[in-house]
């Protein structure tokens, strides 16, 4: 079932092998939605599986998220492994209540007696002109939840690899698959095997100024990095990957090798998880530091369709370049 | 209204300087005692401190620039200068004059506190919290620094910097300047010279049992004992701490020991312990310490140079038995110590070996005879027969 | 700490209480203070050095073990770990 390391997928073709392997390795998993059936996916992520798996285990559902993300608390809790996907972050709001109050909560509730190992699959992020009501990244408000697990893959070893320890874990897990990675290509390679939920990675070393960054940014910041390192500036660039917890010791661990940090965060700067980190490394290496730590956000504004609009209001590349220049005490 | 910061004379025979780095730039709020320049002179490369509290207006003697002492290198809108018509205080030759020149006029305290108002709050300085840690570990004073980090801020990297090329290329004019003033010294000054060898077994056995009961970064070295006692000595009797000039003698009132410190690279400076009388010895210690760590590493600071009362000079790590040390003008009295050694000594008419040092002392004849100098070595040497009160 | 090991570390804190020395001169078997004027100062600051670094307290009674590289070494090999 599984393609073999080496290949070259999409990061679109690396979550259905995934979910393929899930459906075939485990009689209690199935996948339901808005269009995951027929249609295969608003994003094409479940096409094909309809017809190799049956109604029963690819159920396409009627447009109320409340319904359907309930639908599948309950089947987590009565011993079914449910992958639920929701078209994007924007219309998880309508199953918030679900999620918030029913998913993270019953297993506390009940003093251990339910689990509720149910996975959330949402398309999330901007840059695909898909206008404010389809492009918002709102990771950070299910992040504050205790209870849930926000995992966001950005590779495509962990987009092939998280889905596993996900559909392990007794606690609901939600997967963030930023919209505009779907198309990436990659190669896959044995990593993919160590993808879990709790850790982050770093992704190019550097020695003079740390970016943390999660999902989609982090090819902005690969791409920054690159262009630093053009200009003498060694960037090391850590993807977060798990934003529910949040891996404190690989981002300090950094911190302290480079004693500078901007953070790269898709979501709006107020009260957003960029806040979050920048507070944890204040807390924990506030001595380390030689330099103010600097945030690049999105622009606080419903994000714009126009194309021009839409890339002004996301953290890019020569923002970051800018960020860490001025982190670097080069004048602007 | 604006003042003068002019290029000051550190020491008797300095007639120009080379501003080598400026630590401030215009606008910049400065405070009575901050390093702003470092100035090239015989000496080496001296942090020079401003007297005043005010805001920098202009920089007029750039970096490399090589001016005479006097010359107006920076002008400044003091914080305290509404009203007083006082030239912009400088760092002059003794450190009195320069703290007389530089206390706030009290004239009109109204127009001060108005002026102080209107002058930007102090800003602290930038420097990163990384860059704090790392500059206590290294013993690098951040104040010194100019920072290259996001506005100006101090960062690990420039303490570093600081921390580990602290060497700064003796000059070869400091052998040409030592020549000059001690020239001067003997062509103008009558010296006479005295010496006493005094049983210090009571100090120096009170010294080891200290040290062994304290922890080891609280030990205290017999110099610094020879400091205090020279210090409280001075307090005694007069005619030794002070300056001479236009044909006549001043007592200065405060007694700012200067301890010559031998340079490995050659060449010889004399920074000063300030206020050494009143010091407490664990304080005086440190002090001592620090002068001496930054006088090899040619961080001194020009007030610490230009404000010895008197000197003492200790050869006790040379071995030998006594110096006849000489004069640096304007002073009038400078004390030499030998080597602390075991030698057969006289108590109630037995020779016994006590621990035995030879207190000399070179003194202006202008200002005192050898009678009063001999009660003056006398004096050090009784204070330390009683170390415990030093 | 390897014997090497030390001696590096010995020679960088005597060059960091003596900044005018050059390390690369260091004769390890002759007296610090013979070859360049160690004195009662510096050797404090040694001291000083040592116990912040290494953790060891050395006696006043047993500066005379620290008087070159070479006896630095063998009265600390044992002392540290």
């Amino acid at each position: 079932m599984t393609t073999g390391t080496g290949t070259v997928i999409t990061y679109r073709e690396a979550m259905k092998q995934a979910i393929r392997e899930a459906l075939a390795s485990d009689p209690r998993v199935f996948v339901m939605g808005e269009d995951v059936g027929k249609y295969g996916g608003c994003y094409a992520v479940t096409k094909g599986l309809l017809d190799e798996f049956g109604e029963e285990r690819i159920r396409d559902t009627p447009l109320s998220e409340s319904a359907f993300v309930g639908a599948g608390v309950g089947a987590a809790v009565a011993g079914m492994r449910p992958i639920v996907e929701i078209m994007t972050v924007n219309f998880s709001l309508l199953a918030a209540d679900q999620i918030v109050n029913s998913a993270a909560t019953l297993s506390h509730m009940s003093g251990g007696q339910f689990h509720v190992p149910l996975v959330i699959r949402m398309a999330t992020g901007a840059g695909r002109q898909l206008a404010a009501q389809h492009s918002h990244s709102l990771e950070c408000w299910y992040a504050h939840v205790p209870g849930l697990r926000v995992v966001e893959p950005a590779t495509i070893d962990d987009a092939r690899g998280v889905l596993r320890p996900a559909l392990a874990c007794p606690d609901p897990v939600l997967i963030f698959e930023p919209n505009s990675l779907y198309n990436m290509e990659g190669e896959l390679t044995g990593a993919a095997a160590t993808a879990d939920l709790s850790t982050a990675r770093v992704r190019r070393e550097g020695k003079d100024v740390t970016l943390v960054t999660y999902g989609a940014s982090l090819w902005r910041c690969m791409a920054a990095a690159e262009q630093l390192a053009a200009g003498g500036v060694e960037a090391e660039v850590v993807d977060l990957r798990s934003l529910r917890p949040l891996d404190d010791a690989t981002i300090l661990a950094s911190v302290r090798r480079t004693r500078r940090v901007v953070i790269v965060d898709e979501g709006w700067r107020t009260g957003g998880l960029a806040a979050e980190v920048a507070m944890r490394v204040v807390e924990q290496g506030f001595y380390d530091l030689d330099a103010p730590i600097g945030r690049v956000c999105s622009e606080e504004v419903p994000i714009p369709y126009p194309k021009h609009l839409e890339d002004a209001a996301l953290p890019s590349v020569e923002r970051i370049v800018t960020a860490v220049r001025r982190t670097m005490g080069d004048a602007e | 209204m604006l003042s003068e910061f002019r290029m000051p004379a550190l020491g008797a025979d300095m007639e120009e300087g080379t501003v080598v780095q400026w630590n401030v730039a215009p606008g910049d709020t400065v405070k009575r005692g901050q390093v702003v320049a470092v100035v090239e002179t015989d000496k080496g490369a001296i942090d020079v401190e401003i007297f005043e509290d005010g805001v920098v207006r202009e920089i007029v003697v750039q970096p490399g620039t090589k001016v005479a002492v006097g010359t107006v290198l920076a002008r400044l809108e003091a914080a305290a200068s509404a009203g007083a018509a006082a030239p912009a205080s400088v760092v002059h030759e003794d450190a009195r004059s320069s703290v007389a020149a530089s206390r706030p006029s009290a004239v009109n305290p109204e127009a001060s506190a108005e002026a102080l108002e209107a002058t930007a709050p102090p800003v602290r300085a930038k420097v990163s919290p990384a860059a704090r840690v790392r500059a206590r570990e290294l013993g690098v004073d951040v104040a010194t620094l100019t920072g290259t980090g996001p506005g100006g801020a101090i960062t690990v990297e420039d303490v570093e910097k600081a921390g580990v090329t602290p060497r700064r290329e003796l000059p070869g004019g400091m052998r040409d300047a030592i020549a000059a003033a001690m020239s001067r010294s003997k062509r103008e000054i009558p010296h006479y010279y005295l010496s006493l060898a005094t049983d210090v077994t009571v100090a120096s056995d009170w010294l080891v049992a200290r040290n062994a009961s304290v922890p080891v970064d609280e030990r205290v070295i017999f110099a610094a004992l020879l400091i205090k006692a020279v210090a409280l000595a001075c307090r005694e009797l007069e005619g030794f701490s002070g300056f001479y000039r236009e044909g006549r003698f001043e007592e200065s009132p405060s007694v700012h020991v200067g301890v010559a410190v031998a340079l490995r690279g050659g060449g010889l400076v004399a920074p000063a312990i300030m206020d050494a009388a009143d010091k407490a010895l664990p304080a005086l210690m440190e002090d001592f310490r620090q002068l001496v760590m930054r006088a090899r590493a040619g961080r001194l600071r020009a007030s610490e140079l230009a404000a010895p009362t008197i000197i003492l000079t200790s050869l006790g790590d040379s071995a030998v038995d006594a110096v006849f040390p000489i004069i640096q003008p304007p002073q009038v009295a400078i004390v030499g110590a030998g080597a602390v050694g075991m030698r057969p000594w006289v108590v109630d008419g037995q020779v016994v070996p006590r621990q035995v040092i030879s207190l000399s002392l070179g003194a202006d004849h202008r200002v005192t005879d050898g009678r009063l100098g001999a009660q003056f070595l006398a004096r050090i040497a009784s204070k330390l027969a009683a170390p415990e009160t030093l | 700490m390897k014997r090497e090991e030390l001696a590096a570390k010995l020679l960088a804190m005597v060059t960091d209480i003596a900044p005018d020395v050059d390390p690369a001169t260091v004769i390890p078997g002759i007296d610090f203070r013979d070859q360049f004027d160690f004195d009662s100062m510096d050797t404090l600051n040694f001291a000083i050095a040592l116990h912040r670094e290494l953790g060891v307290e050395v006696p006043e009674a047993e500066y005379s073990r620290l008087a070159s590289l070479d006896k630095c070494v063998a009265y600390l090999a044992g002392k540290v770990r």
